[in-house]
C-alpha cells in the first residue's frame, strides 16, 4: 500500500489488515507509555486546507505516537491565503523532505491528484463531497467492536448524503465487510442519480426513517453540513428535526443491542438529540479514540516498510506455515 | 502429552520474503518430538529452580512460535509446582531495527497477563536464538510496558552467529550451524508436529 486515497483502492483483505493492526494500536493506547518506535525518523505533514478539529488532532496524535515528526499546515495562515496554487504549496512541502502527507482539501479528487506530483505517500483526509477514507475505516471498526463480523449485519446512514464524504467512503467499506446498507433522507439532500449508484453497489434508499430503524443494528447519523449548502433544502431546522432526526421518541424503536453512530461534529438538536448523543448505545466517543487507532494502523502500513517493495502486501506472511530464522531471527 | 499424528506438507511460505526457499528434501531433522517435549521440560524446570519456585514470574512468548512454546512451558510448571504461572505473547514487530528493509509486516497480538509486568521477573520465550536482534526488539518493548525486576530469556534452539551482545539463560539445545543454513522450528500448534529442521548451507 503506498498511498491511501479512496476506499475504492482497497480490498476487502486489505482492510481487514487494516482494522486488525488497529487493534493493537489500540492497545498501545492503554499502556503506560504510549510512545512506539516504529517512525521514527519519518516526518509526516498535516496539510489541512478545511476546518478540523478531530481529524487533523487524531493524524498528529497517530504519527507521534508512532516517533514520526508531525507538522501541521493550515491552509489559513499559511502561503495559500496569498494566492499559492495547491501545486505549489504541495511541491514546497515535499521538497522539505516529507514521507507522508495527509491531506485535507475543499475540492474532490484533490489526494489523488497530489499523489501524481510528489513521491511521498498521500493519505486523504477528506476531498470535497468525494471520500474521507480513514472515517469509514474507522466506523467499521468500532462497529465492529460492539457487534462483532458485520457480514450480515444492517447499518442505517442517516442524513445529509448530498455533501456527505463520509457516506461515500462508508458506503464502499461496508459493503466489501458484508453489510447491508439503507440510506435515509429528505429527498432534497439524496444525492442526483443514487437510483443507479443504490442498484450499482446493492444499497437501499429511503425517505422515512420510522421504518428503517426498527430493524438497524447500527444507526449512522450525519451531520447537516450548513456550510456546503446553500440553502432551500429543508424549510426549517425544526422540520429537519421532526422528519430526520434522532429524537428521544425514535430511540424507542430501536432494538436493544442498536448501536449509534455519529462522525461528527454533531448539532446537537438538529440531526441528534442529547438524549441519542449521550446514551449508553452511542459509540460517538469510542469512534473518537477509535480514530487514532485506525490512523496509526494507517500510518504504519504506508510509512513503515522499505521504500523497494516487491508489491507484497501486507499481512501476507501471515499465511507462512513456518518460521524461517535468517536474517533476524 | 498426547498429539495429532498429523502429515504436515512441507514448509513452503517464507517469513523473510526475499530469501530463496531450499529444497525441503535436504532438511534434516536434528530433534524429533520426544527431544522437543523432553528439552522443554527441562527447560521448564531449570527456570523453577534459577526463581526458586514460580513466585512473581511472567512468561511471554514471542509469536508466533514464542507463544506456543511458552504455554508449554507453563504447563509444565503447573503440573511441576502446582501454580498457574501468568502467560502471555509480546509482539515485537512495532519495535524491529529492521522494518524498512522490508514490505510491511502485520502485526501480531500482544498479550500481557493481568498482573502486568512491574517488578515480576518475566521470561521471554522464543523458538531459535539466531542474531539477538528480536531479544533487542522485546527488550525494548518490555521497558514500554513496564518496569520487570529481572528478565530472563528461554529458547528452544540456540544456534549462534550473534549480531549483538545477547545470551539466553535457558537454552533447550545448542545447535552448532553454519551461518548460511535454515533452521526451522515446526510445532503441533501450527504445524501439526514437533521438530527441529535444518536445511540449506553449503556443504
Amino acid at each position: 500500500m503506498r498511498h491511501l486515497l479512496s476506499m475504492e483502492d482497497l480490498e476487502t483483505d486489505e482492510i481487514l489488515t487494516l482494522l486488525t493492526t488497529a487493534e493493537s494500536m489500540h492497545d498501545v493506547q492503554r499502556r503506560e507509555v504510549k510512545k512506539l518506535p516504529t517512525l521514527r525518523g519519518r516526518t509526516i505533514v498535516n496539510l489541512f486546507f478545511e476546518d478540523s478539529t478531530r481529524t487533523r488532532s487524531s493524524f498528529e496524535i497517530a504519527g507521534k505516537w508512532l516517533s514520526a515528526d508531525v507538522i501541521n499546515i493550515s491552509g489559513k495562515g499559511s502561503s495559500t491565503s496569498k494566492g499559492e496554487s495547491l501545486r505549489d504549496t504541495v511541491l514546497t512541502v515535499a521538497a522539505m523532505g516529507v514521507d507522508g502527507l495527509v491531506i485535507r482539501h475543499h475540492a474532490s479528487g484533490a489526494a489523488r491528484q497530489v499523489s501524481q506530483w510528489v513521491d511521498a505517500s498521500i493519505v486523504n483526509a477528506g476531498d470535497g463531497m468525494h471520500e474521507h477514507p480513514t472515517q469509514a475505516l474507522l466506523d467499521a471498526y468500532t462497529m465492529r467492536r460492539a457487534l462483532g463480523d458485520l457480514a450480515g449485519r444492517h447499518v442505517a446512514i442517516v442524513g445529509d448524503l448530498t455533501h456527505s464524504r463520509v457516506l461515500r467512503s462508508n458506503l464502499i467499506c461496508l459493503a466489501r465487510l458484508g453489510a447491508r446498507v439503507t440510506v435515509v433522507a429528505p429527498p432534497t439532500l439524496m444525492p442526483s442519480g443514487i437510483g443507479t449508484w443504490a442498484a450499482a453497489e446493492g444499497f437501499e434508499t429511503s425517505y422515512d426513517l420510522d421504518a428503517v430503524l426498527p430493524s438497524a443494528d447500527a444507526v449512522m447519523m450525519l451531520r447537516v453540513q450548513r456550510e456546503r449548502m446553500s440553502g432551500g433544502f429543508f424549510p426549517t431546522p425544526r422540520e429537519y428535526t421532526v422528519g430526520y432526526g434522532l429524537t428521544r421518541d425514535r430511540l424507542r424503536l430501536l432494538q436493544d443491542h442498536t448501536v449509534i453512530c455519529h462522525p461528527g461534529p454533531m448539532n446537537r438538536g438538529l440531526e441528534i438529540a442529547a438524549d441519542a448523543a449521550d446514551a449508553a448505545r452511542s459509540l460517538i466517543l469510542d469512534q473518537v479514540s477509535a480514530g487514532v487507532a485506525v490512523r496509526m494502523s494507517v500510518l504504519y502500513h504506508l510509512l513503515a516498510g522499505g521504500s523497494a517493495e516487491p508489491a507484497a502486501r501486507a499481512g501476507a506472511q501471515r499465511t507462512g506455515a513456518t518460521t524461517v530464522h535468517e536474517g533476524v531471527s | 502429552m498426547t498429539r495429532p499424528d498429523i502429515v504436515v506438507p512441507p514448509a513452503g511460505s517464507d517469513d523473510e520474503p526475499g530469501q530463496t526457499a531450499p529444497t525441503s528434501s535436504s532438511a534434516r531433522v536434528v530433534m524429533g518430538s520426544g527431544d522437543v517435549s523432553r528439552a522443554l521440560r527441562r527447560v521448564a524446570h531449570e527456570i523453577l529452580e534459577r526463581n526458586k519456585g514460580a513466585h512473581g514470574l511472567v512468561v511471554l512468548g514471542i509469536p508466533t512460535r514464542g507463544v506456543a512454546l511458552a504455554r508449554r512451558l507453563v504447563q509444565v510448571m503447573a503440573e511441576v509446582e502446582g501454580v498457574t504461572v501468568p502467560v502471555g505473547a509480546l509482539d515485537i514487530t512495532m519495535h524491529r531495527d529492521d522494518l524498512r528493509r522490508q514490505p510491511v509486516r502485520a502485526i501480531e497480538h500482544t498479550d500481557i497477563p493481568a498482573p502486568g509486568i512491574d517488578d515480576r521477573t518475566v521470561v521471554l520465550v522464543d523458538d531459535v536464538l539466531f542474531s539477538g536482534r528480536t531479544v533487542r526488539a522485546a527488550l525494548d518493548s518490555l521497558a514500554d510496558l513496564g518496569r520487570p525486576r529481572a528478565v530472563r530469556l528461554a529458547v528452544l534452539v540456540d544456534r549462534g552467529h550473534r549480531d549483538l551482545p545477547i545470551r539466553a539463560d535457558h537454552v533447550g539445545k545448542n545447535l552448532p550451524t553454519s551461518s548460511s543454513e535454515r533452521v526451522q522450528v515446526l510445532l503441533s500448534e501450527h504445524d501439526g508436529v514437533d521438530e527441529v529442521r535444518i536445511s540449506g548451507g553449503n556443504r
